[in-house]
């Protein structure tokens, strides 16, 4: 099964403002990727940028699979301009995927910003069972939302700029969940992707509570495979490799 | 076509063909193995290791530039024992040469690092990265003072008879000078060369973007500094070079052999591209074919002939 091959864009189109849906046709030869995991996609033909740029899972489609990407610097500007049929350089998939929660567990997913791309799959794979706890700068920067509330239990909005939902952070609203909540936490277990500060809030919500939970990290990447060791994080066993012990880590593993 | 000749020697050390990885940019092998098929590489150059395990430095370790990346890893490793007792079984299981790159803080870490790599079953050569701040010597590099470098080639040419490569630091005024210091403190060969010392500033925050403040340049941005550079050297010493810096294809590989180089060793391309030495290998083929080269040491030093 080969993790480096050439895939073709089936599909590459604006979802909103400064975001973009990728679908790529893959190799059936590629490994099934599980929600999570990640792929380094070319997104460039020449060499300014010249590295691979990381992208979550966001969806398997038949065919392929499918990249929500936010339109950020010098590469994703380049992405964004490649046409149906333009062939990408694809390592992946990579990195660990998110835990399956206890059977009776529910799944409190917290989403900031363009982290929705990393955790939406995993929501999809619990019908009706995950409660998303989904922030975003504003009413605009909320993405997919209908399809998220057509298989989440539940979804909490929240924006910084009270604009939809209520006003605050996702993890807010995790916290005043959590504080209102009658049933014993012992049945959560919570998964958390997006801007660092939202994730060591959701952490330490967590931590008090005592509810375990798993967070996706980012770092800058060069190789994406464990070997540049750029892309580390502090962990309470010293450095770990966001590509490869990573980028799902137990939250109480990370030194924020 | 007749058959074509693509071995090379480093001192002692007879590799299949000219082309090897860079250190630090091939983690000890494994990470690639699911690419590549690693017995058909000349040499693989391990990450360079120290007597005990190093952290390294804080994230953001990587940032990306031009044509290029500046990296401040901090030497990040696993130490030498964990190395002997995790990586070497596994290395060894490949026919291919077995590199370490080792470093220390002081000549006599070099030296115990040297000593105890060269009882290892399955290490077939000893890269010495002189590019590292000397504690002793109040934070000077030891590839920088050539009274420095003398002390360390020396100390450890005394304490390995395993072929011995010294890597030099580009980040110098006269490249051909520290060359013939290490040649003549006992190098077997050369690499030349490592990253260039570069920083880059996020004009948003007015910080420096690497948490090192400065990192050490690579990839395509490098290529002409390094070509030069290896020009030079092979025309101040006899010792072989390994040529590096830059190389993404086979063009480039050439390129560095009509420098001088005597091999190559491939660094971030393999970022990019996780099976770049293998298509650098082929492209080096391509070549020679093109131009009836028979044996590959025909090219070395091409580009002084006037
Ligand atoms: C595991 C992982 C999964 C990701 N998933 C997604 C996703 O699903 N959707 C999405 O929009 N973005 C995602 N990102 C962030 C994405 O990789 C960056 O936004 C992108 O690399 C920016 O590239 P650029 O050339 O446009 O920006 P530039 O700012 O020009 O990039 C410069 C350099 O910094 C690196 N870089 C910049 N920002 C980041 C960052 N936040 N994280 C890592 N490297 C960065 C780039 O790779 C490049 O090397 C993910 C990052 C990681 C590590
Ligand atoms: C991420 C990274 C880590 C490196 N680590 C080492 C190292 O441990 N020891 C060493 O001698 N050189 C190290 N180097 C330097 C490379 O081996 C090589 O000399 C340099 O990158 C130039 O080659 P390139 O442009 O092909 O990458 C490192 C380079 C990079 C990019
Ligand atoms: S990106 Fe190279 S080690 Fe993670």
């Amino acid at each position: 099964m080969s993790r480096y091959f050439k895939a073709e864009i089936q599909e590459n189109r604006p979802v909103h403002t400064v975001h973009n849906l990728l679908t790529l046709n893959v190799p059936v030869s590629m490994p099934e990727p599980r929600p999570g995991q990640f792929f380094m996609i070319e997104a460039n033909k020449g060499t300014d940028p010249l590295l691979k740029r990381a992208f979550s899972l966001f969806r398997k489609t038949g065919q392929g699979v499918q990249i929500l990407y936010r339109v950020r610097g010098k590469g994703t500007a380049i992405l964004k301009e490649m046409k149906k049929g333009t062939l990408l350089e694809v390592l992946g998939p990579l990195g660990t995927c998110y835990p399956l929660p206890p059977a009776d567990a529910v799944p409190l997913v917290i989403a900031g910003g363009i982290g929705i791309a990393s955790v939406f799959s995993f929501v999809e794979q619990f019908s009706r069972r995950a409660i998303v706890f989904y922030g975003a700068r504003t009413k605009d920067d909320l993405l997919m939302l209908d399809e998220l509330q057509g298989f989440a239990k539940e979804v909490r909005v929240s924006t910084d700029d009270g604009s939809a939902g209520t006003k605050g952070t996702a993890a807010d609203s995790l916290r005043h969940f959590l504080s209102h909540h009658a049933s014993p936490i012992t049945h959560h277990c919570i998964y958390a992707c997006g801007p660092h500060l939202l994730l060591k809030a959701v952490s330490e919500i967590a931590g008090a509570h005592k509810i375990p939970s798993y967070v996706s990290m980012e770092e800058h990447m060069a190789c994406g495979i464990g070997a540049c060791l750029g892309c580390v994080v502090k962990t309470r066993d010293g450095y770990a490799r966001v590509c490869k012990e990573g980028p799902v880590f137990e939250a109480r593993e990370i030194v924020w | 076509m007749v058959s074509m000749d693509l071995s090379v020697r480093i001192g002692s050390l007879e590799l299949k063909n000219p082309v090897m990885t860079a250190s630090g940019t091939f983690g000890y092998g494994e990470e690639y193995a699911e690419f590549l098929d690693l017995s058909r590489l000349g040499a693989v150059v391990v990450k360079g290791l120290s007597l005990l395990p190093k952290e390294g430095n804080p994230p953001p370790r990587i940032v990306e530039t031009a044509s290029g990346m500046l990296n401040a890893i901090g030497l990040q490793n696993i130490g030498i024992q964990r190395f002997i007792d995790e990586k070497i079984p596994f290395l060894r299981t490949y026919d291919t040469k077995v590199i370490v790159n080792f470093f220390g803080d002081s000549i006599e870490e070099y030296v115990a690092a040297a000593e105890r790599l060269s009882s290892v079953e399955g290490i077939h050569g000893l890269e010495m990265n002189i590019s590292c701040p000397n504690k002793q010597a109040g934070w000077c590099i030891f590839g920088t003072d050539p009274r420095v470098t003398t002390e360390v080639v020396g100390a450890v040419r005394k304490a390995t008879k395993l072929p011995l490569i010294v890597k030099l630091s580009p980040n110098v005024t006269d490249i051909s000078l520290m060359a013939k210091v290490a040649e003549d403190a006992g190098a077997d060969a050369l690499s030349v060369i490592n990253t260039l010392t570069g920083m880059v500033i996020d004009i948003k925050t007015r910080r420096p973007k690497l948490a090192n403040r400065t990192g050490g340049l690579s990839g395509p941005a490098i290529k002409p500094v390094a070509v030069r550079m290896v020009y030079e050297v092979f025309k101040a010493v006899k010792v072989p070079v390994i040529g590096m810096g830059g190389i993404m294809h086979g063009d480039d590989a050439i390129e560095f052999l009509l420098a001088g180089a005597t091999a190559v060793a491939v660094g971030t391309a393999n970022f990019v591209n996780p099976n770049a030495t293998i298509d650098i290998l082929d492209g080096i083929m391509a070549y020679m074919k093109d131009g009836k080269v028979e044996d590959i040491n025909l090219l070395r030093g091409a580009a002084h002939a006037i």
